[in-house]
């Protein structure tokens, strides 16, 4: 048995969720400081919201130990549900009640008194920027407000701990960007985040510390800058060819340059180059010869710590 | 202003008792239906309409009617056939298309669950949603009897609790059986299972009117149960047989509820 961290939010260890034969999350270990952002980063399928539905106590622990604030989900479920705030990855509105029913009927059933909820209600829709919209019926907002009632509505019982199923995704840029904003003043406030993404912008904005997760496993942790220095280099030249034909692949290509970058992924469309300075070596690929459609050099970034760890792209 | 951290003076969250968790969804419930007390309205129109239709236009060709050796006008017969019909009508209605739209499309129960509630709370809060609304139109109904002369025993003011009963039953049993469908063209096998009792459960002619094993069918399904224990009450004929029906319609109850329970476990907290 591991014992938990004191002031553990989150306690994981050999954490397991099992539906039928298949097996989901395989066996994570994740504890999560008060006061901290921390993220699950993965693809489709990683295994993130079944983590996240165990950790809300609405998904019964296949194996492992989890502990949420110092409780265990199996037998002090309602007791952790009345401490924390969801997100669910599918927005659960009440869609025959009103954007302030939803909130007050929710706050309502954490068993907070009828005139704090009220006054909490007000205070939310202006946080999420609803306030004009208090009488719109749920189905008649856009999908990004939606998504900022669903935030509003998770934190109605003033929660400590904070858990978001994929926060933006589905949003356009500009109401990703209304929802980070609010999640970083959240975040200031030393409300302890966690959230899952298949975004790695988003990680890399939002959180101090991730876990990568891939096939219901942790494969790596740290915080974006740590991850990065330590399965990537500073920077990457990307070289774009036309789609590799039928069969065919890139390979050659990689060989011709592989001697000038530290590692080079090979893409349909294109070769990753991860090296120190991506100038310099692109100003060598061209004295190669090469002819690539188009080229970029960039900073590494969490999707390259992916696709290193995993031979695959985030989002496909 | 701090949105989150839970301010000096401020209550925490807690769990909720029973009660609380019943009245807060019954709350619910009443704000959703606020826009939509038409539909509510016609649930109590129908079996208004039949007594109207049937009990008074039909029984002026009928006449008198022997029921448990006593001399009944047939609308007086009918009516309280009408009264139980219209308890699992409306008790059934919710149970069974605004249940099945809460759970599998407005996702209602996903979020009452990320919230202190449990789904025992909500199998109870829902079945006390349909119960009260069964309990208003059967108390609606006996005040419509009441005017048209249709009651000739006290025994009646007991009426409106065995209306509510017969609308738990039903609530409970639909709620439970609504777990199991996938469409709402499955719904067709509600109305194939309440359309036959409502004629024949005893609700238009007594069920003497049956041969041997005919009877004992009718004599077993729930309606009939329902029927006969408000028209007893109504005429006053109320004998420990009555105790018989009251037993059926509680088993009833309990065992839909305690199943409805066990279904949205499996169903929701996967
Ligand atoms: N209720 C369920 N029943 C069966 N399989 C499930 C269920 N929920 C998730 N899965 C499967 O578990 C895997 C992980 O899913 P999920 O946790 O939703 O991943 P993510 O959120 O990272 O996309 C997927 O292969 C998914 O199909
Ligand atoms: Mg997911």
């Amino acid at each position: 048995m591991t014992l938990s961290e004191p002031g553990s939010m989150i306690h994981a260890a050999d954490l397991r969720k099992s539906f039928g034969g298949f097996e989901a999350v395989r066996g994570i270990d994740v504890d999560v400081r008060p006061g901290e952002a921390f993220g699950f980063l993965g693809p489709n399928g990683a295994g993130k919201s079944s983590t996240m539905r165990m950790v809300a106590a609405v998904s019964p622990v296949s194996g492992g130990t989890l502990r949420i604030l110092g409780m265990d989900p199996a037998t002090d479920g309602p007791a952790i549900r009345a401490r924390i705030g969801v997100c669910p990855q599918e927005d659960t509105l009440d869609t025959e009640l009103t954007v302030w029913e939803n909130l007050f009927v929710y706050g309502r059933y954490f068993g907070l008194p009828k005139a704090e909820v009220r006054e909490k209600v007000e205070e939310l829709l202006e946080f999420v920027q609803l306030t004009d919209k208090a009488k719109a019926m749920v189905d008649d907002l856009s999908g990004g407000m939606k998504r900022r009632l669903t935030i509003a509505r998770s934190l109605v019982n003033s929660p400590e701990l904070l858990l978001l199923d994929e926060p933006t995704t589905g949003l356009d840029p500009q109401a990703r960007h209304v929802v980070w904003d609010r999640l970083f003043r959240l975040k200031q406030q030393g409300v302890t985040l966690v959230l899952t993404t298949h975004y790695m912008d988003e990680a890399e904005q939002l959180t101090d510390r991730l876990v990568v997760m891939d096939k219901g496993l942790i494969v790596a942790e740290g915080s974006p800058l740590a991850l990065i220095a330590e399965h990537s280099t500073r920077e990457v030249a990307e070289l774009r060819f036309p789609v590799a034909a039928e069969g065919g692949t890139h390979e050659p290509l990689a060989e011709s340059v592989a001697d000038l970058a530290e590692r080079v992924e090979v893409l349909p469309d294109r070769l990753l180059l991860y090296t120190h300075d991506g100038e310099e070596t692109m100003a060598k690929v061209h004295e190669r010869g090469l002819e690539p459609i188009a080229t970029l050099v960039r900073r590494s970034t969490l999707e390259d710590v992916f696709l290193r760890l995993t031979g695959r792209t985030l989002v496909d | 202003m701090a949105v989150t951290i839970a301010e000096v003076g401020r209550s925490t969250a807690r769990s909720l008792s029973a009660g609380e968790a019943t009245g807060l969804l019954l709350y619910r419930n009443f704000l959703a239906y606020r826009r939509a007390w038409y539909i509510f309205a016609t649930g109590f129109l129908e079996p208004l309409l039949y007594l109207f239709s049937i009990g008074v236009g039909v029984g002026a060709l009928v006449g008198d009617f022997t029921f448990n050796g006593q001399s009944v006008p047939y609308a007086e017969f009918v009516a309280p056939g009408m009264l139980a019909a219209s308890a699992m009508n409306g008790s059934v209605l919710d149970s069974t298309f605004n249940f099945f739209f809460k759970l599998k499309y407005n996702k209602l129960f996903d979020q009452m669950l990320a919230t202190p509630l449990t789904t025992l709370d909500i199998a109870r809060g829902e079945l006390s949603w349909s119960l009260l609304r069964g309990g208003i139109y059967s108390a609606g109904f006996l005040l419509v009897m009441l005017a048209m002369g249709l009651v000739s025993s006290w025994w009646a003011v007991l009426v409106v609790p065995a209306a509510l009963l017969i609308g738990a039953a039903f609530g409970a049993v639909c709620m439970a059986l609504t777990t199991w469908m996938r469409s709402w063209q499955d719904f067709e096998l509600v109305t194939l299972a309440t359309l036959p009792m409502f004629l024949f459960s005893a609700t238009f002619f007594p069920v003497s009117a049956y041969p041997g094993v005919v009877r004992w069918v009718v004599e077993a399904t729930p309606l009939y149960r329902g029927v006969v224990l408000c028209r007893e009450l109504t005429t006053g004929a109320v004998t420990w047989a009555s105790a018989v029906s009251v037993v059926y319609l509680v088993a009833m109850v309990v065992v839909g509820l305690l199943l409805c329970r066990r279904r949205l476990d499996t169903l929701l907290l996967t």
